[in-house]
């Protein structure tokens, strides 16, 4: 990685907190857990960079840490949606009924 | 070919970045957020999808069987988790996350180090980042879980000189990393930041009380969202630096909401050691001794229910321990049935995570319209003929408004006490997770019912149906 593609990484970075700020401004208190923990499923993007450190066919350290890496993001991945879907499952019920 | 895949993947990321976007915009509205869950979700799964036609990406085998262990576990524990549980949940996840993240960041600089080619100093010096914010994370989100969960005590854990060895290890941090940075193939210097980084996360969670949970849990949701923008760094990825930046300003935003509800800075949430009484306790017990305390027994207190026009629950942290919510859905329907009007006045911070009470209500069929935020709920208190709370404390403690000494003075409050009567159901007369006594409990017009909070609302709601 050059220094300027680290700059203009930064730039990506800056730009999105910014519109994840204006995104996410008002949420009502009834969803602060849902959309935290939908929240959290989409931090498990991290098992993005454990795919492509577990790529390589040899085994070694980086392999390992890669597969390692992708199990514990899976499960936050996959376990965080569902959670929050069955949470919100359970709001929306309401909604019907209300 | 060779230049049509890679341009794929890199749309199928547009793609991916977009559904984020929109998913968690959808997510700020009860009507569509079941739906912005949804949408997030096709976008993880295109991401993962696109990642895996990735050149790099040979080992097929051996991921796809990562994949499906920790969707299996993933599964599991997303069905298996009680609504009560789901603060540690959450923490739980998040810690996992941040794991992850540092592993990316620790398994590329390893890589480099296993190739004797010299690392690009922004890579270094990204994985150094991603190895603290993802180890802090880590750490923090375990101690988090164990402290919710009871393996571990609630309340703060302190030690003599807490703060200089914080600064220590932090210091020795960033010796270490300036040392890595120019000197990249020391890895026994590595391993040791990446050892002070856990530490760090264990030091950083270990001395703030359960009652402030909701802070520290929003904050490392945000962490975990930094850590995977970090670990996007240094694998150069913008699909990773862009969703982890979301999650890290959505993380942010309720952490400010949260440090908002208590009125208190998060410098003051995080290092003040909040909720162990230290200096407080002499101007507190003081006062208590020569008060006297109106204790009801359940008939009495449904019978005030019973023939009351309006009445409004206030659900604090006892009601989740006590997982109460059913009960209390069961009492508030007796209650409608008998034509009284039936209101839930839920503190931001009430509970251990943002949402806490609105998410077990929910799940004991209350509808949300029936749940009034504090500044809805407020001005009603002057109308309301019974305020019963339900395992709250701190969030409906007058000192807040009138004491200036009380540690907890200028934290927005239920006004319960403006209410023409107020039942309080509790185990005891122990003060809540500040350590400060509630004058609440004194006042001539409330009335104290003792004991477990699911036991006395049921007592209640059976009585109630004999009226």
């Amino acid at each position: 990685m050059s220094t300027e593609t680290l700059i203009s990484a930064l730039f990506v970075f800056v730009l999105a907190t910014f519109a994840g700020f204006e995104v996410i401004t008002k949420v009502p208190p009834t969803l602060h857990t849902p959309l935290m923990s939908g929240a959290n499923a989409i931090s498990g993007i991290a098992v993005l960079g454990a795919l492509i450190i577990a790529g390589d066919r040899d085994w070694n350290v980086t392999v390992i840490l890669g597969l390692i890496a992708i199990v514990l993001a899976t499960i936050n991945v996959v376990g965080g949606f569902l959670v929050t879907d069955r949470m919100l499952q359970m709001f929306k019920k309401k909604e019907a009924k209300a | 070919m060779s230049e049509f895949l890679p341009t794929g993947i890199q749309l199928s990321y547009l793609v991916a970045v977009t559904l984020f976007f929109f998913g968690l915009k959808k997510l700020g509205s009860p009507a569509t957020a079941r739906n912005g869950n949804l949408w997030a979700s096709v976008g993880m799964f295109i991401a993962i999808a696109a990642t895996l036609l990735d050149q790099q990406v040979l080992n097929y085998e051996m991921i796809l069987l990562g994949i499906v262990i920790g969707s299996v576990i993933g599964a599991i524990a997303a069905y298996k988790v009680e609504m009560t549980d789901m603060p540690q949940m959450v923490g739980l996840f998040n810690g996992l996350g941040g794991a992850a993240s540092a592993l990316v960041a620790v398994g590329e600089f390893w890589r480099y180090l296993a190739t004797a080619d010299v690392p690009p100093l922004p890579t270094t010096i990204t994985a150094v980042l991603g190895v603290l914010i993802g180890g802090v994370t880590f750490t923090g989100s375990l101690i988090a879980f164990a402290k919710l969960q009871g393996i571990m005590s609630g309340s703060p854990i302190l030690f003599p000189f807490q703060q200089p060895f914080n600064i220590v290890l932090l210091v020795a941090f960033l010796v270490g990393s300036v040392y890595i940075c120019i000197n990249p193939f020391n890895l026994p210097i590595f391993l040791g930041i990446t050892g002070i980084s856990l530490i760090l996360g264990v030091l950083f969670v270990i001395p703030i009380g359960g009652g402030d949970m909701p802070v520290v849990i929003s904050l490392l949701n945000s962490f975990s969202g930094l850590a995977a923008s970090a670990a996007g760094f240094v694998v150069m990825n913008n699909l990773l630096i862009i969703a982890g930046a979301l999650v890290g300003a959505s993380g942010i935003i309720l952490t400010i909401i949260m440090c908002k509800a208590m009125n208190r800075s998060i410098t003051n949430v995080l290092f003040a050691g909040f909720g162990t009484g230290e200096g407080e306790t002499g101007v507190t017990t003081s006062g208590s001794n020569d008060k006297t305390v109106h204790s009801i027994d359940p008939e009495e207190g449904a019978m005030m229910l019973g023939y009351a026009r309006s009445v409004v629950i206030i659900p604090g942290y006892g009601m989740a321990v006590a997982q109460a919510q059913h009960s209390v859905k069961e009492l508030v329907d007796q209650l409608e049935g008998l034509g009284v009007d039936v209101k839930y006045a839920i503190h931001p911070v009430a509970g251990r995570m943002p949402g806490h009470m609105n998410v077990l209500l929910a799940e004991a069929n209350v509808p949300y319209s029936q749940l009034y935020d504090m500044d809805d709920i407020n001005p009603q208190f002057d109308q309301t003929d019974v305020a019963l709370v339900i395992g709250a404390n701190d969030v409906v403690n007058p000192a807040a408004r009138e004491d200036k000494n009380s540690p907890i003075y200028g934290m927005p409050i239920l006004a319960v006490d403006h209410a023409k009567h107020t039942i309080v159901i509790k185990r005891s007369l122990n003060t809540g997770f500040s350590g400060v006594d509630n004058e609440l409990f004194y006042k001539d017009k409330t009335m104290m019912l003792f004991g477990s909070a699911k036991d006395i609302v049921a007592q209640l709601s059976s009585e109630v149906k004999q009226l």
